[in-house]
């Protein structure tokens, strides 16, 4: 049960993403969990109503996804999506598959409420980058 | 007025845990020293396995220098059962958090000399689930399951098997005493990750340790050419 702690760092990374933009209020931050990371997703969704509650930003949304995987058949190469992390290939029926990452846990989009000002800034960084 | 801006992060949730693990891997290699973080349910054999190695290792020639950080979420029982042994040890008492992390890892270092450190084990909290989300800098992340488990314990929690470069059987000298197939649990762990290193152990047979230890001796030998191959999944 790291999802208390998982909900936290999401908080930290907006709290970091958002010095580069005073006043902004996020609303939205998504989240793409991999079957293989170990998050179960609805506890994430429950502690970071938690969490939220008590930082500047109540009104934040967490838009959490679970990405499946990839799973490649050793014995005829064929890739294939796979909801489960033990699957057989689809096509030769072989039992030797692996996953092929899948155990990713990254920071989406983050959607914020901005004023004139921020929107001048955030304007300033995209043509800088 | 307002209006609404989508920004793209693009970014590891656990980013700043990840920094950290970066820094703590950097100084293991300079140091060249072998980092592995052992991870399992609790009652799996960790703290044994750790007592039984450090005997061994005690006994090694050249005399191998071992340091242990054991983490748990109450006491530490863990810390005095491995100090008799002669190595530094350090009793991480998370009060509640069901996995260590990097910071946590840094800060029970700071008073400590890599350079005089050979082979460092970090004993996680037991916890089959939450600690294979958190890099802590180490070379391998291993895995033990203890045959008074399920052979299908790889299939239930597949990530840390996946993320393990090694697989410790533990209790082998229980085998026939329990209905618990070996052979199986192999196959389960393999399925998840074809490539897994497996080897059986018992703490409490004379011998049973000892492929191991070679294991230990191989990825030490890695470490100090700057060769270590076994990097496991993300």
């Amino acid at each position: 049960m790291h999802e208390l702690s998982i909900a936290e760092s999401i908080l930290d990374a907006v709290r970091t993403e958002l010095r580069a933009y005073p006043g902004a209020a996020p609303v939205r931050i998504g989240v793409k969990v991999g079957v293989l990371a170990a998050v179960d997703v609805e506890a994430l969704r429950f502690c970071f109503e938690i969490a939220v509650a008590g930082s500047n930003w109540p009104r934040l949304k967490l838009d959490a996804r679970v990405i499946p995987g990839t799973v490649i058949c050793l014995a005829c190469g064929h890739r294939m999506i796979a909801e489960s992390t033990v699957t057989d290939c689809t096509l030769c029926h072989s039992a030797q598959t692996v996953l092929d990452g899948s155990d990713e846990l990254e920071l989406d989009a983050l959607e914020v409420e901005l004023d004139e000002h921020n929107r001048a800034n955030l304007a300033q960084t995209e043509s800088a980058a | 007025m307002s209006t609404t801006e989508q920004i793209s992060l693009r970014q590891k949730v656990l980013l700043e845990n990840q920094r950290i693990a970066t820094s703590l891997r950097a100084r293991y290699d300079n140091a060249h020293l072998l980092c592995l973080n052992l991870i399992s349910s609790p009652g799996s054999g960790k703290t044994a396995l750790l007592e039984k190695t450090l005997e061994t290792l005690g006994q090694a020639t050249p005399r191998l220098r071992a340091a242990v950080l054991t983490g748990d979420i109450q006491t530490d029982n863990d810390a005095r059962r491995l100090a008799r042994y002669g190595y530094p040890v350090k009793q991480i008492t998370t009060g509640g958090t069901c996995h260590l992390d990097g910071t946590m890892i840094e800060r029970a270092l700071a008073d400590w000399d890599l350079n005089e450190i050979d082979i460092l084990f970090i004993e996680n909290v037991g916890n089959l689930v939450c600690p294979s989300s958190y890099d802590l800098g180490e070379h391998s992340k291993i895995v033990l399951l203890s045959v008074t488990e399920g052979e299908d314990k790889p299939l239930k929690y597949p990530s840390i098997f996946f993320k393990s470069s090694l697989f410790l059987m533990t209790k082998v000298d229980l085998l026939g005493l329990v209905p618990f197939d070996a052979d199986e649990a192999e196959r389960n762990a393999r399925r998840i990750h074809p490539e897994m290193e497996i080897i059986r152990s018992s703490a409490t047979r004379d011998g049973g340790v000892d492929a191991w230890f070679a294991w230990l001796q191989s990825r030490l030998a890695a470490v100090r050419e700057g060769a270590y191959a076994g990097a496991s999944h993300g």
